[in-house]
């Protein structure tokens, strides 16, 4: 998550972490942590683990992923993916529901 | 059953055209800019493959998966070929002065993950599901997902921070995070390979141009990077660039 100030809302929290800010605390999943009260993002951040760097010279900060369990993945139940094809389309991985995926990452190097 | 391919390249479509128009897919082939596969299910080298059931539940998470035995574009095979008749004769050239041998990319990608193996295992949970031995439980995935600390988050942070510089013009700040990422999280290899091949396709250009991740004979000192493609392949322990996970 990439923003050039620390005053996020929670909508702009769970669309670029996957984590949703719910009266129980931050969801993903079958996973809810529990949150202070009133919505920040150093404290959300520092509750699931997720590193703040700062780019001073930039006016930038970024947060990195969850590290709350030790391990990349917090639940089995796969994380909402949304990309786009050489096209621009847009996909997203929970439209293929119903079927078996098989995700592949590659790259041109 | 669907496949999907993910382009993880943050220099824009064109990177990736060729090879995906190349392989003319059926299935959905993405791009993925920002390596959010690396952050959202721990990705770490290329080829990744994770399984996911008809619930949307992770059956196995990212480990290297081939979909047969390796096979290389001749271009490709000849350089490879070239490097390892090198390799050997280094080799040869170190037990020569009873010196500890480096470790050879040919070598390394030969231990490890079986390829040949990975495509029957994938056809048997195709067919059997959860009752293949190769899909795993909730509790077992998130085991065998990568180790995160919090080193791990700082990585992708910074990464996420290289990445947007790189492409917004601030080489130095850009690199100096590439550097700090590769810093924290050393074992994953699409943050290094993504970064090396940015100034190695600069230098080399043409097919070759990102697959060349290691400074060239004569411009080491130039080389911006902390590590590289070849210094960082002869560190590793056999079975460690692709590790066994089935």
């Amino acid at each position: 998550m990439l923003v050039d100030t620390l005053d996020v809302t929670p909508a702009r929290f769970h669309a670029d972490t996957g984590w949703e800010i719910k009266p129980e605390g931050a969801c993903r999943g079958d996973v809810c942590v529990p949150l202070p009260d009133g919505f920040s993002l150093l404290a959300a951040a520092d509750r699931l683990g997720m590193a703040v760097v700062e780019e001073p010279a930039h006016g930038l900060w970024a947060v990195g992923p969850e590290s709350l369990t030790g391990r990349a993945l917090v639940s089995a139940e796969a994380p909402e993916l949304e990309l786009s094809d050489l096209d621009g389309r847009p996909w997203r991985l929970s439209s293929l529901r119903g079927q078996k995926v098989v995700l592949v990452a590659w790259a041109p190097y | 059953m669907e496949i999907v391919t993910v382009s993880l390249e943050l220099s824009g479509p064109e990177a990736s055209r060729e090879f995906i128009e190349a392989a003319r897919p059926e299935h959905p082939s993405l791009l993925d800019p920002t390596h959010r596969m690396d952050a959202l299910f721990g990705v770490v080298n290329i080829p990744n493959v994770i399984w996911i059931d008809e619930r949307g539940m992770i059956v196995r998470p990212p480990e290297p998966g081939w979909p047969g035995a390796a096979a290389y574009p001749e271009s490709l095979a000849e350089r490879m070929a070239e490097r390892a008749r090198l390799a050997a004769e280094a080799r040869e050239a170190a037990i020569a002065r009873g010196e500890t041998p480096p470790m050879d990319l040919m070598t390394q990608l030969g231990s490890g993950q079986v390829r040949d193996g990975y495509a029957d295992a994938l056809r048997d949970w195709a067919g059997r599901g959860a009752d293949s031995p190769y899909a795993l439980t909730p509790d077992e995935v998130l085991a065998a997902s990568q180790p995160r600390p919090p080193a791990v988050s700082a990585a992708a942070a910074h990464f996420e921070l290289a990445n947007h510089l790189w492409r917004a013009g601030h080489r130095e700040a850009a690199i100096r995070h590439f550097n700090a990422c590769h810093r924290l999280q050393p074992d994953n290899w699409t943050y290094k390979r993504q970064a090396w091949s940015l100034v190695g396709n600069e230098r080399v250009g043409g097919e070759m141009g990102r697959l060349s991740q290691a400074p060239l004979p004569g411009e080491e000192a130039d080389w911006p990077f902390e590590s590289n493609f070849d210094a960082d392949v002869a560190r590793l322990a056999p079975g460690r660039y692709y590790p066994k996970t089935m």
